[in-house]
């Protein structure tokens, strides 16, 4: 709890400290994989269940919010749009139910591919639905009207507050029932059935949860993409394995590891895009950080080390 | 003494194979009833059948009065029926008080909100631990007990609900005398609490000294059923072992 509380409190005061732009725009990134990595955690470390298509849902909540703002003109207030992050995080958990229901009778690596389908579903369909999502020309939408000089800091502050939610719902999935029937579930399923837990629902519930956060992050993404978003950034398999590689690499199933994975990453990715230019070089030490990981630590870096110390 | 279980005509084939055929068998309240037959004999599929795990193609399972075919096995567990599995299988990640709690057959959707292990959850478990000489690797992870104290953990976990029917699946197999002595005398002191048993092994002097009746399968269906001391002289039962 303290460690939290310390932690929350240093985040918060980091914006305030006059920080030039470009350190400020690496945090909301990082601060948005944080995010990112918890939600996914709930489903891909909690219950064990490896969803590729997170991003399908991050891309769903992006087009929501660009779509509630692109019938306006222009906005006076520019809080007043977070305020649909609730109802664009419980609209989209609730599409998340029934999808759950049917990718959640499959599991391990043919899960994984069901849920890349979908995420390949959703990017086909935000590419060819003109009408709705303007296709590859983008979806415009009025720029939010914060001042130049601290236009991060709205941003900043909600996805601190998204990754806050995240991991208290993180935390107290962990220290209740939920938690020991979604352990169960990744332990031994059908074990876990025959003792009477509702594994089910326990999964579904997960996962509606997790998409749920996913989206509200995607839609915070996507009023800090200063007025138009594209299809190809909106619905990434990118986000999806960074999403994926944070976690690993931080520890499935634990509370800090997410985080951990999304600081470590990142900001490492931010640097070596920087240093290798604009070139795609990063993926290569992505791909490579990867093979590091399951090669010397499989359980994650917050695992390994509580065992080392036990 | 009245039947709790009975199995009527049941029948089980995966592709051309049979493995349950046409079989009928009651185990009667308060017995430790024994399920024998050379490997392939179809028990492990007859416990799929009566637990739920698995649907028969034809026939019906009775429990306790009550016509029980075709529901889940987390329904029969609630409703006092559990079982173990050959391979010992308890959640490997969690704590040994964890799997206990695990498996107490709660009302998981009421108290999904209360703590992991409530202070009520872990005074449940004291006894049961106790009794199964766990105490002291109660907050252990499971992975990290020898294969035979899983086995005793998984034992101890499925008594949690409180069964009225305990199915096991070759319990003394792959541990050591010591420790099959001690599963004998876990099975005596629940039996002796009320409860019934209906037990697969291959380990015939744990099963000779332990159970009675004894019920003989081969192909999918009983060829011989009767204390021990009549089936052992049961020319089928020596044919079906030895290859008549």
């Amino acid at each position: 709890m303290i460690r939290g509380a310390v932690f929350v409190v240093t985040l918060a005061v980091l914006p305030l400290l006059g920080l030039p732009h470009w350190v400020l725009n690496m945090l909301v990134f990082v601060l948005m994989f944080a995010a990112l990595a918890s939600a996914w955690n709930l489903v891909g470390g909690l219950t064990g269940y490896p969803s590729l298509g997170h991003a399908a849902f991050f891309g769903i909540g992006a087009y929501a919010f660009a779509l509630l703002l692109h019938r306006q003109t222009e906005i006076t207030d520019g809080w007043q749009p977070f305020a649909w992050l609730p109802a664009i995080g419980v609209g989209t958990a609730l599409i998340g139910v029934p999808i759950a229901a049917i990718a959640m009778r499959t599991r391990a690596d043919v899960f994984a591919i069901v849920t890349i389908t979908l995420l390949f579903v959703v990017q086909t369909l935000a590419f060819n639905l003109h009408g709705l999502t303007g296709g590859a020309q983008g979806l415009s939408f009025p720029v939010a009207p914060f001042p130049a000089d601290t236009f991060e800091r709205p941003f900043y502050y909600v996805l601190l507050g998204l990754l806050v939610l995240a991991m208290l719902l993180t935390f107290g999935t962990l220290r209740s029932k939920v938690g020991l029937a979604l352990a169960t579930v990744r332990g031994d399923e059908d074990k876990a059935r025959g003792l009477g837990i509702p594994v089910g629902g326990a999964k579904v519930l997960a996962f509606a949860v997790s998409v749920g956060l996913t989206a509200m992050v995607g839609a915070v993404w996507a009023y800090y993409q200063v007025g138009i978003i594209y299809p190809q950034f909106a619905v990434d398999p990118l986000v999806t394995i960074a999403m994926v590689l944070m976690v690993f690499l931080g520890g499935r199933g634990t509370l800090w590891g997410p985080v951990l994975g999304a600081f470590v990453l990142e900001t490492g990715q931010q640097y070596l895009a920087y240093e290798l230019g604009a070139s795609q070089f990063y993926l290569i030490a992505y791909a490579m950080i990867f093979l590091l990981i399951m090669l010397f630590l499989p359980r994650g870096v917050l695992p390994s080390l509580a065992g080392r110390l036990r | 003494m009245s039947d709790l279980l009975r199995v009527d005509g049941l029948r089980k084939s995966y592709g051309g194979v049979t493995a349950v055929d046409d079989c009928s068998l009651a185990v009667a309240e308060g017995t430790v009833t024994a399920l024998i037959g050379p490997n392939g004999s179809g028990k492990t599929t007859l416990f799929d059948l009566i637990t739920g795990y698995r649907k028969p193609d034809a026939g019906r399972v009775f429990f306790a009065g009550q016509d029980v075919t075709g529901r889940g096995p987390g329904r029969l567990y609630r409703a006092g029926l559990s079982r173990t599995f050959q391979q010992a299988r308890v959640f490997p990640q969690l704590t040994v008080v964890e799997n206990m709690v695990a498996a107490a057959g709660h009302r998981w959707w009421r108290q999904l909100a209360t703590p992991r292990v409530s202070a009520a959850d872990r005074a449940r478990t004291e006894a049961l631990l106790a009794e199964f000489d766990l105490t002291g690797d109660a907050d252990r992870i499971a992975a990290e007990l020898s294969y035979g104290r899983r086995k005793l953990l998984e034992f101890a976990a499925v008594l949690m609900s409180t069964p009225r029917l305990v199915l096991l699946d070759e319990p003394a197999a792959g541990v050591n005398p010591v420790l099959v002595e001690r599963m004998e005398q876990h099975v005596r002191s629940r039996h002796a609490a009320g409860v019934t048993f209906l037990i697969v092994e291959h380990d015939l002097s744990f099963v000779m000294r332990l159970c009675d009746p004894v019920i003989v399968l081969d192909a999918g269906r009983p060829i011989s059923q009767g204390d021990p001391s009549a089936v052992r002289a049961d020319p089928r039962v020596l044919d079906a072992y030895l290859g008549g």
